[in-house]
This record gives structure tokens, sequence and C-alpha cells, in this order.
């Protein structure tokens, strides 16, 4: 029993959530924030996987998102509403539910591949030459996109709404929400999956010595092929995700700023700690809400408060433990797997 | 056909040339030392046997497989194991992920298999970890298998580096100077130890040490080198007794 | 002459980026924006001194203005370099801390600059006061204003300077000498803490002699115009050879050039796409930078 305390609790939640969703007890805004909540908690995990576990330093994560956002919203709209440039709808909204998850997969894919222009030059290089590549790579993505103009440059794309309005048609219940949550739970579950495993052990293993990696028969190479591509895949998961929450992606939301964002929620968080990314994923959105009224100072009290967090606590909230491993008691309330 | 074959090994760095024209051949459940004078070219040879230096020249064969063109995961995964000089354990993980993540060779499930826990999943994770439970139990380890390794003991941490090397299941193991930095007590561990590791598995044993101590209790051959070069090979009487290594390495004290 | 020009300033930005880098190790992401610092403090200082833009100002003559301003901003930018490195980096380098927490701060410092500056003095830009009469020189078939001269004799004078301080000097040697080892330096007797200032001092000046120079150039100043530049000119360092002097200036010119081309031939929009994308390929090929040395890994 104790092994599905979890998942059952999870998925519990989520039905709440959206019954709470349905009938108006938690507001537009609400919902919003949390589902912004969700996308930041795909990211700063996704992102832990590369920065934390592997200990690169990998500040190109909104790069990837951007793909993620922009293939999957390009095909939701070729198939579900009209466009000047696309055309006209190529499915029936009613198939909207199914075609969502395709798109939403299909971003991550490419996004995944895209992950190779990181991958491949680590083969070879670490470390501050790793990082400008993810830089570059971040502006290589952005400026492409704002060169085409097909899907709009540097003006944005938008049409998504047609997707989510299909879904509605079938049934007229908070879909995003519902979708942000699966995605959610998806991405923490793989991730988790893959960093308990011996095969994922090789990851913290090249980080701590990638000469011993190698030389104890841990295929370094494939090791960070699969890191940074799982990283930059789920990556595009959210940034699909965001697109479709917004109705409109404009490349210049996937900037260095944003990649910055997710860096400060992963050392804010802890490097090498899931549930510390978790953590300071929900934390950082709340932040971000709270200090709205402060305007253009927000900008200036977070950073001030990841100095002060560096100078004091810089293994960040939670370190590299997980939360069952301060409070062993949870153990026994939840095995999870 | 032996087990570890080195013809004409040479290795270049760009004018110095550590190891020159270096031969040995090393059957099964040997137990061999490599001496000589710091700067000889030892650890090299070890480097470009375990396969992270690329050989300038010559051949190395591990059981008739020619290993040059190999990366280092691959000349592992023919048996060849080593440690290292100074000791390059995971620091931040525990003695038990130290041992399963070295044996990621013998894992051979795919990533999908790993997201699905699937059978084969399941079963290869048990095998690995029933690997290491056994080999920390046999090797005195157990009691700090969820230790991390940065808060072990010198003696502990070579302890669990060998173990690590044995999870690899190796036919060739390399110590490099295994003893190095050990107290008097320790070293005796160690040497016992290694003799038991050599009575219990079906492993050769090279080992890189300085303790004549050590080597004169284990091994039955020794290679001494100077300069990259070979200057004397046979058993440790004869070792002893070679004019050649005493004026260049044991000096003029006789052990 | 546009790409000497514009390689000039990324060139004199690399310089800050490779000086910190070569003797502490660090990334010091603020630079950028220190760059802009030093615009914005050129243009308070110029006005001052000028009057105009609403304030009364000293009004002097543009020319006694420049000859204040140049040593002025450059004075007053190293000092915010210097405070960055007194309250943020050294407290974490006492403690010993990974170089890791050292370069979030940076970031961090950096983001603060920017957006303290936006929200202090608003998104409106400020035009910077012309100080230059404008000549243009005729040489054969290429023309050029007299700024661009003076900006392209700044940058090499800068490399020619540092390259002399950098190899020449006692204190240049000591720079060398704590990128090897941090630990041995003290115990040579050589004040640690004196030539990291000294470096920042160096480094944080070349951005406001940039940032004067940048502001004369292209008379319009944001908080965000740091950003960009700064992060281009990072990358022109690194493709260069971090922690080469040599290096930065190559590094800085090539990106120069690479942009300069691709305008002349595509829509100027492709700029940044092409240049990143050269970067990128160099990087690709040569993993650390032109001028970079590998490090070798010894077991």
């Amino acid at each position: 029993m104790q092994k599905h305390t979890f998942t059952i609790s999870l998925f519990v939640g989520i039905f709440a959530l959206t019954v709470l969703a349905q009938f108006g007890v938690i507001n537009q805004y609400l919902q919003s924030v949390i589902m912004l909540m969700g996308v930041n908690i795909i990211l700063s995990t996704s992102l832990n996987l590369v920065n934390g576990y592997m200990g690169e330093f990998s500040c190109g994560h909104g790069g990837f998102m951007c793909v993620g956002a922009y293939v999957s919203s390009v095909i939701t709209v070729l198939c579900f509403s009209k466009n000047q440039i696309l055309g006209a709808p190529l499915l029936p909204p009613s198939l909207a539910l199914l075609a969502f998850p395709i798109a939403l997969f299909a971003g991550a894919a490419v996004a995944a591949v895209a992950g190779l222009v990181v991958a491949i030059p680590s083969f070879k290089t670490r470390g501050d030459y790793l990082a400008i590549i993810t830089l570059a790579a971040n502006y290589i993505v952005i400026s492409a996109i704002d060169n085409m103009e097909i899907i709009g440059g540097p003006r944005g794309f938008m049409g998504m709404n047609a997707t989510v309005n299909g879904m509605k048609g079938l049934l007229d219940i908070p879909w995003m929400l519902l979708w942000v949550l699966f995605g959610t739970v998806f991405s923490v579950w793989l991730l988790r999956r893959f960093v308990t495993s011996t095969l994922g052990k090789g990851v913290p293993a090249i980080a701590q010595d990638e000469i011993a990696a190698e030389i104890m028969s841990v295929d370094t190479n494939r090791m960070k092929l699969i890191a940074f591509m799982l990283s930059s895949g789920i990556a595009g998961l959210a940034g699909g995700l965001f697109a479709h929450i917004l109705g409109y992606v404009n490349p210049h939301s996937f900037d260095i700023m944003k990649s910055t964002e997710v860096m400060v929620m992963v050392y804010l968080g802890g490097m090498g700690s899931l549930s510390g990314a978790t953590l300071s994923a929900v934390l950082f959105t709340v932040l971000l809400e709270v200090l709205r009224p402060l305007e253009i100072w927000k900008w200036v009290v977070i950073p001030l408060l990841l100095i002060l967090l560096m100078q004091f606590r810089p293994e960040g909230i939670m370190g590299n433990k997980e939360l069952s491993d301060l409070f062993p008691k949870l153990k026994k309330f939840y095995s999870f797997k | 056909m032996p087990l570890l074959e080195v013809k004409g090994l040479t290795r270049r760095f760009g004018g110095l040339i550590a190891v020159n024209d270096f031969n040995i051949e090393l059957g099964e459940r040997e137990m061999v030392a490599l001496i000589g004078p710091n700067g000889a070219g030892k650890t090299t040879v070890f480097n470009l046997v375990s396969g992270f230096y690329q050989p300038s020249e010559g051949a190395i064969t591990i059981n008739g497989k020619d290993t040059r063109s190999m990366r280092p995961h691959q000349v592992t995964s023919l048996g060849v194991a080593r440690t290292f000089q100074g000791i390059r354990l995971w620091g931040e993980m525990t003695v038990l992920d130290n041992i399963r993540v070295s044996q990621h060779y013998r894992a051979g499930y795919s990533l999908l298999d790993c997201f699905l826990r699937t059978k084969k999943y399941m079963l290869r994770e048990a095998e690995i970890e029933r690997v290491a439970w056994e080999l920390l139990e046999a090797m005195e380890l157990k009691d700090c298998a969820l230790e991390l390794p940065r808060n072990l003991s010198y003696g502990l941490q070579r302890r669990v580096e060998i173990a690590r090397a044995m999870s690899l299941k190796p036919s060739l193991l390399l110590l490099d100077e295994p003893a190095a930095g050990l107290n008097s007590a320790d070293v005796e561990g160690l040497i016992k130890l290694v003799r038991w590791i050599h009575d219990t598995f079906p492993v050769t044993i090279w080992m890189i040490e300085h303790q004549m101590k050590v080597v004169m209790s284990l091994c039955t051959r020794i290679k001494v080198v100077d300069f990259g070069a070979t200057i004397a090979d046979g058993s440790p009487s004869e070792i002893q007794a070679n004019p050649a290594v005493i004026k260049a390495y044991l000096g003029d004290d006789t052990i | 002459m546009n790409a000497l020009q514009f390689g000039s300033f990324y060139a004199l930005i690399a310089l800050g980026y490779t000086l910190v880098y070569g003797v502490l190790r660090l990334i010091n992401f603020a630079h950028g924006d220190i760059f802009m610092v030093g615009a914005y403090i050129a243009y308070f200082v110029a006005v001052l001194l000028l009057g105009g833009e609403g304030m009364s100002g000293l009004g002097l003559s543009p020319g006694l203005t420049l000859a204040i301003t140049v040593p002025a901003t450059m004075i007053l930018t190293s000092l915010v370099g210097v405070a960055l490195e007194r309250t943020m980096y050294r407290p974490l380098r006492r403690k010993g801390a990974d170089r890791l927490y050292v370069v979030i701060t940076a970031l961090m410092a950096g983001l603060m600059l920017e957006n303290g500056n936006l929200a202090l003095l608003g998104a409106s830009r400020k035009s910077f006061p012309e100080l230059l009469q404008k000549v243009i020189w005729t040489f054969g078939s290429v023309s050029v204003t007299n700024l661009k001269v003076i900006v392209i004799v700044a940058a090499l004078l800068v490399f020619v300077l540092l390259e002399f301080i950098v190899t020449k000097t006692k204190i240049g040697m000591a720079m060398r000498g704590i990128s090897y080892d941090k630990f041995a330096i003290p115990l040579m007797g050589i004040p640690l803490d004196t030539i990291i200032v000294f470096t920042f001092i160096l480094g944080s000046s070349m951005a406001g002699l940039a940032g004067i120079l940048f502001a004369m150039s292209y008379p319009i100043l944001e908080p965000y115009m740091g950003a960009l530049i700064g992060w281009k000119a990072f990358i022109a360092a690194v493709v260069g050879g971090i922690g080469d002097i040599r290096g930065a200036i190559v590094g800085g010119f090539l990106l120069g050039f690479i942009e300069i081309g691709v305008v002349a031939v595509f829509p100027s929009t492709l700029r940044d796409l092409f240049a990143f994308s050269v970067l990128l390929g160099i990087l690709w090929l040569k993993p650390t930078g032109l001028f970079g040395v590998a490090k070798t890994t010894k077991i």
C-alpha cells in the first residue's frame, strides 16, 4: 500500500485542483500562477540534470524551451487554426485532444535534437568553454526564429488558442491546467527514474571525476548525450506547454534572461536535488508574484537575494539532498519509484 | 595466448619520450611488479594499457584484441581494471553507489528500460546490487557502504578503490602505488588483501609500487624501468642481485 | 572601417573579461554591465561639466569636458568594479567557496546593475552630448571620421599597454602567477588582494573607456545596452582563448569583421545568427579558442 500512497495522493491532488478550478474556487489568476509554477518546475528540474547532476554550466536553457514552444505551436496552429500563411486548419477541432500531446511530444523531440548542438562539443570540452557554447546556442535559436518571417519573426506567433478551444469543445474543463500538471508529474517522474538508476548515476560520476568514470567503464560520451538531450527535450516540453498557456509566443521571451531565471531556480534549490529544484521553482514563482508590486525593483531584489544565498548558504536550499534524506520519516508514508 | 601482450610500446609527449620500446607479456593469474625511479614512465605505461593515452608506436593486445583506437571504457569492458596513484573515488556518492556505477558496462539496458522499469532493468539492477553487496561483504566494507568516501580514512578509501576496481570483474588488475601514504599496519592489511584477491579471483595483478616490502612479499616477477626503457626483468632474487638495478634504483642500500 | 571600430569595442570589453579570467579563473559576468555603467557615468560627468539636458552644469567647453570626462569615467568605473570585488567576490574567495558560486554571484550582480539602473533612471534613453567636432578624413577612396580613428587607436594602445604590463612588469608577473597557483603567491610575499584589486581596476577602466567611446559613437544610452555587447564581447574573448590578451584582441576584431561582413551581404537581421554560428563553429573545431592552450589532465 505504502508503495502507492504517493502516486495516489498525486493523482487525487491533480483531480482536486482541476475540480476546484472547474467550479471557480480557484480563479483565473491563481490558475495561471499554478500553471506557471508547473512550467518552472519542469524547467528547473531538467536544467538541474545538466547544471546540478553533471556539474556543467549550461546557460542556454531558454533556447531549447524556445525550440519546443515553436515546434509544438506550429503543429497545432497548422492543424487547428486558420492562419494567413499556414492556411486553413487541416484537422477538425474534435481531434485536438489527441493531437495536442503529439504536438507537445514532437516539440520535445526536436528540442532534444537541438540539444545535440551542445552535447557533441561537450565530448571534447568542459566548463567555461562549454558554457559559452550553450550561450551561443541560445542566441542562435532566438535570432534564427527572428529571421523566419513565416512564423512571425520578431513579432511572435499566435493562434494556439484554437487548439485549447477545440479541447474545450469536447468537454468544458480547464484543460491546460490538467495538461501542465500531467506534464510536470511526467517530467519529474522521468528524471527521477533516470537519476536513481545505475545508468543515471553515471552522470554525477562524470561531474565528480570524469577520468575515473571513463576508466570505470562509464561511456562518458553516451552519458553526456543522454543528459543534454533529455534535459533539452524536457525543456522543449515546458516550452510547448508555456506557449499554449499564453496562446502567444515571442522569441524574446526565451532569451538569456529566461535562461538566467531557470539557473536562479536551480542554484536556489540546490544542485543535484530534484526536490530542491521543485521546491525552489514553486518558491521562485510565488516570489515573483509577491514582488510584482515592486515592478522593476523586483529584478534588483531577486539577484540580491541570490547573492546573499551564495554568501551564506551556497549549496542552495537542499544542497544535494532529497526531501526523503532530510526527513527519513517521510519514507514511511511513501516510496517514490 | 597471453592475457596481455605489449609490443614495442612507445609514447612521446612533444620531445619527451616517456615510454620507450616497452615490452611485456602477462599470463593468467600472474602477480607482477613494475618498479623504477620517479618519472621513469611507469604510470604512463598504465595509462596506455588502460586506454587513457594512445600509444605513439607499438601495440597492446588484451586477450588477443588490439586496444589501439579504443576508448578507456571499452578497454575496461575487456577486463582491465585499475586504481589510481592519488585516490579517485567519486567523493559525493556513497561507497555502495561507487561500486554500482563502476558496473556500468554490465548494466546493458536501454534508456527506455530505465524509464519504464522493465523486467530487464529490474533483473540487471538486482544483479548489480547483489554483486556490490557481495564484494563489500567480502572486503569487509559492509559497515561503511552508505558513507561518503571522503569521510573515510585513507586506508579505507584505498580499500574501497580496490573494491571498485574488482567490481568490474577484471582479468587484469592494475594497481598504481597501492601502498603509497599508508601506515605500516595498513600496509600489512593491503598485502593480505591483495593476496586474498589473487587467491580468490581468477585475476592477474600488475602493480607499480615503491615499497619493496610489498613487492617482495607478493610478486613473483619484477620489471624495472628507467627513463622509459626496461633495464631488468626477472624474479625478485634476480632483481635484487642485478647490478644495473642497484645502480639505477636501489642505490647503495641493499634490502 | 566600421568593422575595425566595432571590433575595437568588443576587444576593449573582451580585454576586461580576459584580465579577470586570467587572474582569478572567474568569468566576470557583470563586466558587460560595468561597460554600461561606464557609459552612463560618462554621460553624467559630461552633462555636469557641459551643462544642458535640464542641468545647469559648469558650462565648460566641449574639448575641456572631454579631457576631464575620460579620466574621470575610467576612475569612477574602476571604483564600481572594485566595489563589486570587495563586497561580493572577496568574501566568497575568503571562504574558499567553489568557483561556481562566484560565477553565479557575478551573473546576479550584472542583473542588479542593469535593473537597478532601469529602476533609478527609468527606461527613457539618454542622448549623449557631442564632445568632439566631427572631422572626416579621406584617404584615397576610404573616408573615416576622426572618432573612428580614435577608437581604433585607443584599442591598440590599450592592447600594447596591457601586453607590456602583463609580460614585463612585476605586478603583471604576479598576476600570471596567481592564475597558476593561488596559494603559493601569498607565500612568496606578494599581496594577493592588492593584485586582484589592481586587475579589477585595469579591467573596469578599460570597460569605462569603451563606455565613453561607445557613447560618443552611438550617442543613445539605455540600461540594456551592456548586456548584448557584453555577452558578445565575452564570446569574442573565449573564441580568442580566454585568459590571453592577444586572444581578446583577435577575437574582438574577428567578431567585428564577421558582423559587418554579414551585414554587407545579407539583411542586417541575420547578423547575430551568422556571427554566433561562426563562433560556435570555431569552438567546435578548437574547443579552447584560437590562442587557448588545452589543459592536460594527469592521472
